[in-house]
This record gives C-alpha cells, structure tokens and sequence, in this order.
C-alpha cells in the first residue's frame, strides 16, 4: 500500500512541480540527455520520490565530469546527446515469430556453442508464449529461492518492494560520483538484478541458470547490486556465451557487490556483445564499472571473467578488502580478435589486517587487436600483513596485434607480501604442427592451445559454462590464423 | 602404401633431401638410420606436411595418392603419423583431453562418428595399460614436465589411439631406459599389422632387436646411401658410418 502511495505521488510531482509530461505512453524517451530524460525513466518505472532525487543528483554530477581517456582504448568521440536512453522492451509484435526469421549466422553461433533449441528461442528474442518450458522452470527456481528467503529481482522491483535494502546499499560501493560512465549509470540506468542472501544462508543453487532464461534482454545502462548477508553464500553468473546484439552503442553497466561478515560471492561473468565487423566496424563500446566490498571481516568476493565481444572494453572489476581476513580474487580472460581495444584488470584495495588477493588474468590478442591488463594492487598503512599474487599471462596470435601489462603497486605497509608475475607468449609453429599432425584443423589446434592457456581460469567457472565458455573460446578466435 | 621417388627438399633455401627414392609395401617395417643432420628427421616433417619444407623435385604417392595436395590435418585423418623425435609440450591441455580432440577430429574428418566420454575413457585406459602410462599422467598437461621416457611413451600411446596406416618413428628409442625400451617396443609390435607400414628412425641397432625391421636404409648428407636387411644394422653398430658414407 506504502509503495503505491509514493508512485502516485510521483506522478502528481512529475506533473506539476517540474512541469514535465513527456507523453509517457510512448515507447521510448526522445533522444538526448536531460532532466526530463531522466524523470520520464523515472516515471516509467513508477519509481519513489527518493529514487528520482537520486538519479537527478547523479546526472547533475555527470554534467561537470570529463570522459577519461588514461586508458589504452581508441574510439571515436561519443555524443551523449545523440542517444536514447530509454526503449521499453520489444513488444511481441516486433519480435521474431520463430527462429526461421533469425539471422542464420548467429543461429550457426548458437549452434556451435551447442545452446538448446528452447534457450536459443529466448535468446535471440523469439516471441514464445507462456507454455514455453522455460517459464516453468523459472517457476520451479522462483520456488526454490523464496524457500531460502533469497530476493532475485529486477532492480525496479527491488526498489519499489524493498526500498529500504536499496536505499541502504545501492550506491554504496560504487557512490554515484565514482567515474564519468558510473555517475552516467547512476542517472540513466533501465534495470538489472537485485540479490539480498540472508543471514547464513546458502544460495540453494547457481544464481545463473535462472538468469539465463530471464535476462537476456539486458539493458544498455544495467544495474545490479548483490548483497550478501552474515555468514551467506550465492554464485552469480552474468551474461552469455551467445552472441548479444544491440543498437545501442555505448554501454555503461555497475555491479556493485557487498560482502557481510564471513560471506561470500562468487561472480562470474562471460561478455560477449557484438565486436563489430572483421574490419573494426561497429561493435558495442563497453565501459563497465564493477567493484566487490568485503565490508565484514573473514568475507571473500571472486570474479570470473571471460570477456570476448565489444569493439571497446573498459572494466575493472575491484575488491575493497576492508574487512580483516578478507579475501579478493580475479580471474580473467580477455580475448580480443581484428580491431577489438581491450583495457581491463582489477583493483585489489587492501584496508583489512591479514587480507589477502590474488589476480591470476589471460589476455588472448589475434589479428589486429589490442589487449592490455591494468591492475592496481594498493596496501594501506593499517592493513598488516596483506598478500597479494598477481600473474598476468599474455598471448599473441599472429604478429599484428598487441599485449600490455601495465601493474601499479603501491604499498603503505612494509609488512605485506606482495608477488607479481607477467609472462608474453606467442603461439608456437612446432605446437600448432603438432597438434595438426594429430588431425585437427588450424582454427580447432588455435582454440586448443588457447583454452590450455586459460586454464587456471577455465576452473573457476561454474562448471556447465566452463564448457561453453571453451567453445566460445575457439569461436572467438576464428578467422585469426591462415 | 608410400612410394618416394627422386625426392629433393629445399629448407630456408637450402637443399636437404637431394634425390631419396624409397618404397614401403603394406605391412612392412623400414628402419631408417645415418648420421646426425643426415635428413631424417626432415624427411618425416615433409611427409606429414609441415611448412616450410619446400619440394623441389620429386612425388610422394601414399595409398596412390599425391601427399603434396593434403593438408596436414588431411594426411593426419588419411594414417599418417609421426611420433615426434622431440615431442612438444602443449601447457594447460590434459593428455586425455588432446588425446580425445585428436581423435574425434580425425574421425569427424573421415565421416565417423566421434566417441563420447565414457567410450573414450575405456578406449584410453585399455591402450594406456600396456604403454604403462598412468591415470597421473593422463590428467597431466600433454608432454609439460614429462620425462624424456614419458614423452616417448605419450607419443606411441598416441599412435595405438589412432591407429594410423603409416607411423613414422623418430627416435622413439632415444632417452630410453632398458625397461621402457622394452615397453615400448612392445607397444610398436603390438601395432604391427598386415595392413599398417612403419618408418623407424634410429641411431642404434638395439631398437631393431625389439622392433625387426624388413628393411634398413641408411641416409647420408640427403640420399639413401644403403639398403639392406636386418643384418644391415648390425655391421654399422661395428663399422661405423664412415666405410658406408665414403664408400
Ligand atoms: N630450418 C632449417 N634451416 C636450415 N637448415 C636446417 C633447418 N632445419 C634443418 N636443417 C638442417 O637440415 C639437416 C638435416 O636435419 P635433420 O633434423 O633432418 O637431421 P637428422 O638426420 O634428423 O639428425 P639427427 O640424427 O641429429 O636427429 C641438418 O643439417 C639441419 O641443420
Ligand atoms: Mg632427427
């Protein structure tokens, strides 16, 4: 009732206070960027006063920050004011009626990454009515989850339903002022996924499979925020090994992760938005602000990921060990194949006494791509005793593409161990004759030694993706020998 | 099953193989031997196909067919197989899973149906038995770390899992120890059959011992300087190249 209550009032503000009445039927917001943008998002997602307010204060931030450019990434200047940001999903009628009118090349990917038929419906957008089986199995899940008390929503919901666990967390790992694409998201976000374990419990299953069949349709501007209470646990995955599609050009997603004492969050992540074309030509820009806080002690945050499409990726997703004993992983693989810019790494912040990281990342550049790791590992004067293990491996696949490995390392602590490896490889011609004396063909011997490479990294994903991530592997790479 | 006629090889220029003329019937087993740099190992990189080995001259007929217009990988699915001399390590990839693509590669290439797991498994540990090649090693990253003995025994697990027509040797024998020579050689005979040829290269008449050969040739500076029987062998392990190489 509460909640009714402040959207209604919303509106009545929406109107009248600041004489706004963009037509709020249509189905999307006019192009460009403003107050008004802003408010009809807001409004559309029937959203309380103080979410608005939010929104607004991170938009008027927006206006006085500059894009950064310290990143190895080269890309056109981005017009913000030449974007929608805001389409109401695709009703039914725009949708594909049925596989048949899919475009045959991603159904070839679909194919090959083996997907099952009733997954690749959902994933290429078929409008599926409600005996689809997976709307079943979403219910059992939903079942499931409720049982253990754990909230999976959208973010929309989870700010009408449960504002006070928003109003708490969102915004406090990553504040809205962070950087020029998370304050942007800040303003502008379309939805995401909220996750709120309870007390010592254990996330009953993968919070993947669920995800899977029912965000596909992930928005430019996403926002997710996971909470992980005393003593819980909950793996999460993020995205899909199947080729995304999107007209918008620049996303700008936040993750934001908090870590009570003595949980953890497992987070993997498979990225593969369109790259553009062979010839650098189109491709998604991704700027994606993704930082973990082990806020109580003996709590650990892990990412995983396995980054393959865009045509820009600018991400960096972080730990803040603030707790004692706490824990921060990161695993990454990052292929980049024809003109594909790769800027990623992490952040391990060490506050905690005795906590420790390690940051084991793979980077795979073919063609004529570019890949570079940054990372920082930072130990604050109080945090005794923190460890750190760092190796940053590096690929090359052929000899028109690049790898850098740029570590920054600052330590206010002498008593913390800190551990730092960088190998560059290329793949070798005795090793591609090897394996092709064995029968396999250029591109499966490539994908091979490529998924050898990955290994460590491999392991760490949940194990029905860790197959399909290896197929997309080899994908990935087509086209980059011969 | 391999007719070389007049075979001349040019690498980074330079003429390698110059004039070798050499025929392997089905089932017969040719031991190869002749000095270091003499041309063997470069004869069995050209006949699975490997780049950079230019052909100047000369044919190689395979089951009657022009090798030169095969892919590697084609020569690979049509039986050919080389047991490198120095096998090369592939980081990150188990032996049972390289072991698992390769086959299913080829079998995918000559229109059969590729094994499932479980069929693997059963296939491989029957075949690794034998070849004392255990479950550690199977899980191990190919040839990574491996012992010169165990490197030798991946490469003829190898060739018992994919039962090629004509099996090139390298070298099999060297860094052997008494036992595992026996083991192997063991394993090679086992593989003998009417219908698969062998190309054994060797410096030493040991192997031959275990793995009797029809023929022995010995290569010299690019050309088969001599061909004899098993017997050949033997005189070299007591003279030596240098009467056959001036002769
Ligand atoms: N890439 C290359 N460039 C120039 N010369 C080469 C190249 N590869 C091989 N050779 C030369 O070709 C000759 C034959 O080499 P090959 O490896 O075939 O000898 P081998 O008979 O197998 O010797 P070993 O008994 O030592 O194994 C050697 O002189 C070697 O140096
Ligand atoms: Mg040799």
């Amino acid at each position: 009732m509460a909640v009714r209550e402040t959207v209604e009032t919303v509106d009545e503000v929406g109107k009248y206070k600041y004489g706004f009445f963009t037509d709020i039927e249509s189905e999307k917001a006019p192009k460009g960027l403003n107050e008004d943008t802003i408010r009809f998002i807001s409004a559309k997602k029937d959203e309380p006063e103080w979410m608005l307010e939010w929104r607004l204060e991170a938009y008027r931030r927006w206006l006085t920050m500059q894009e950064p450019s310290w990143a190895k990434v080269n890309y056109p200047e981005i017009d913000f004011q030449d974007a929608y940001y805001y389409s109401a999903p695709k009703s039914d009628e725009d949708r594909p009626k049925s596989l048949d009118e899919v475009d045959p090349k991603l159904l070839e990917t679909y194919e090959k990454l083996g997907i099952p038929l009733s997954e690749q419906k959902m994933l290429a957008g078929v409008a599926v009515d409600a005996v689809f089986d997976s709307v079943s199995v979403a219910t059992t899940f939903k079942g499931k989850l409720k049982e253990a008390g754990v909230i999976f929503c959208p973010m929309s919901e989870a700010i009408r339903d449960y504002p006070d666990l928003v109003r708490k967390y969102l915004g406090s790992v990553v504040p809205v002022s962070d950087n020029f694409y998370a304050t942007l998201n800040s303003a502008v976000f379309s939805d995401g996924s909220f996750v709120y374990i309870p007390k010592g419990v254990r996330c009953p299953m993968e919070l993947s499979t669920y995800f899977r069949i029912n965000e596909a349709q992930t928005g430019q501007f996403e926002r997710t925020l996971i909470v992980a209470d005393e003593g819980s646990y909950v793996s999460y995955l993020e995205g899909c090994t199947a080729p995304m599609r999107d007209e918008n050009q620049v996303h700008a997603a936040v993750v934001e992760l908090v870590a009570l004492e003595g949980a953890e969050i497992k987070y993997s992540t498979v990225q593969n938005w369109y790259p553009g074309d062979e010839n650098g030509k189109g491709g998604i820009y991704n700027f994606v602000t993704k930082r973990g806080d082990c806020r109580g002690a003996d709590s650990k945050i892990s990412w995983t990921q396995v980054e393959t499409g865009s045509a820009v990726t600018w991400k960096y997703p972080s730990c803040i060990l603030r707790g004692d004993n706490s824990v921060g992983e990161f695993y990454s693989i990052a292929i980049s194949n024809n003109y594909q810019q790769v800027d990623s790494g992490t952040k391990m912040i060490h506050l905690g006494k005795n906590t420790s990281s390690r940051i084991i990342s793979k980077g795979i550049s073919a063609g004529k791509s570019s890949n570079t790791y940054r990372g920082l590992v930072s130990v604050h004067k109080k945090a005794e005793d923190a460890r750190n293990f760092t190796q940053c491996d590096s690929l090359l696949v052929g000899d028109k593409c690049s790898a850098h490995t740029v570590p920054y390392i600052e330590s206010k602590n002498p008593s913390a161990v800190l551990e730092h490896e960088a190998t560059t490889s290329k793949i070798s011609e005795d090793q591609l004759f090897y394996c092709m004396q064995r029968g396999l063909g250029e591109e499966e011997a490539v994908a091979l030694l490529v998924n050898g490479f990955c290994r460590d990294v491999l392991q760490q994903l949940p194990m029905e993706f860790a197959v399909e991530a290896q197929k997309l592997v080899g994908i990935s790479l087509e086209g980059s020998v011969g | 099953m391999l007719e070389i006629k007049d075979l001349h090889v040019k690498v980074d220029g330079k003429e390698i193989l110059k004039g070798i003329t050499l025929s392997v019937g089905t089932g017969e087993v040719h031991a190869i031997m002749g000095p270091n740099g003499s041309g063997k190992s470069t004869l069995s990189y050209v006949l699975s196909g490997r780049e950079g080995y230019e052909i100047t001259k000369g044919e190689i007929l395979y089951k009657g067919k022009d090798l030169r217009a095969m892919e590697i990988e084609e020569r690979a699915a049509a039986g050919v197989f080389l047991a490198f001399q120095y096998p090369i390590e592939i980081p990150g990839v188990t032996t049972m899973t390289f072991l698992k693509t390769a086959l299913n590669a080829q079998r995918k290439a000559r229109g059969e149906e590729e094994l499932d797991a479980v069929k693997f498994l059963r296939l491989v540990r029957e075949k690794a038995g034998p070849l004392n090649v255990s479950e550690d090693m199977l899980k191990r990253p190919l040839n990574v770390g491996f012992s010169g003995g165990e490197k030798k025994r991946a490469e003829i697990l190898q060739m018992a899992l994919l039962e090629p027509s004509l099996a090139v040797l390298d070298e099999t024998d060297s860094g052997l120890d008494i036992d595992a020579l026996k083991v192997v050689s063991d394993g090679v005979n086992a593989l003998r059959s009417p219908d698969r040829s062998m190309i054994v290269i060797t410096h030493y008449q040991r192997l031959l011992n275990h793995i009797v050969p029809d023929k022995v040739h010995v290569l010299s500076a690019g050309r088969i300087v001599r061909t004899g029987g098993k017997e050949l062998a033997h005189e070299l392990e007591e003279t030596g190249y240098a009467d056959i190489v001036e002769a």
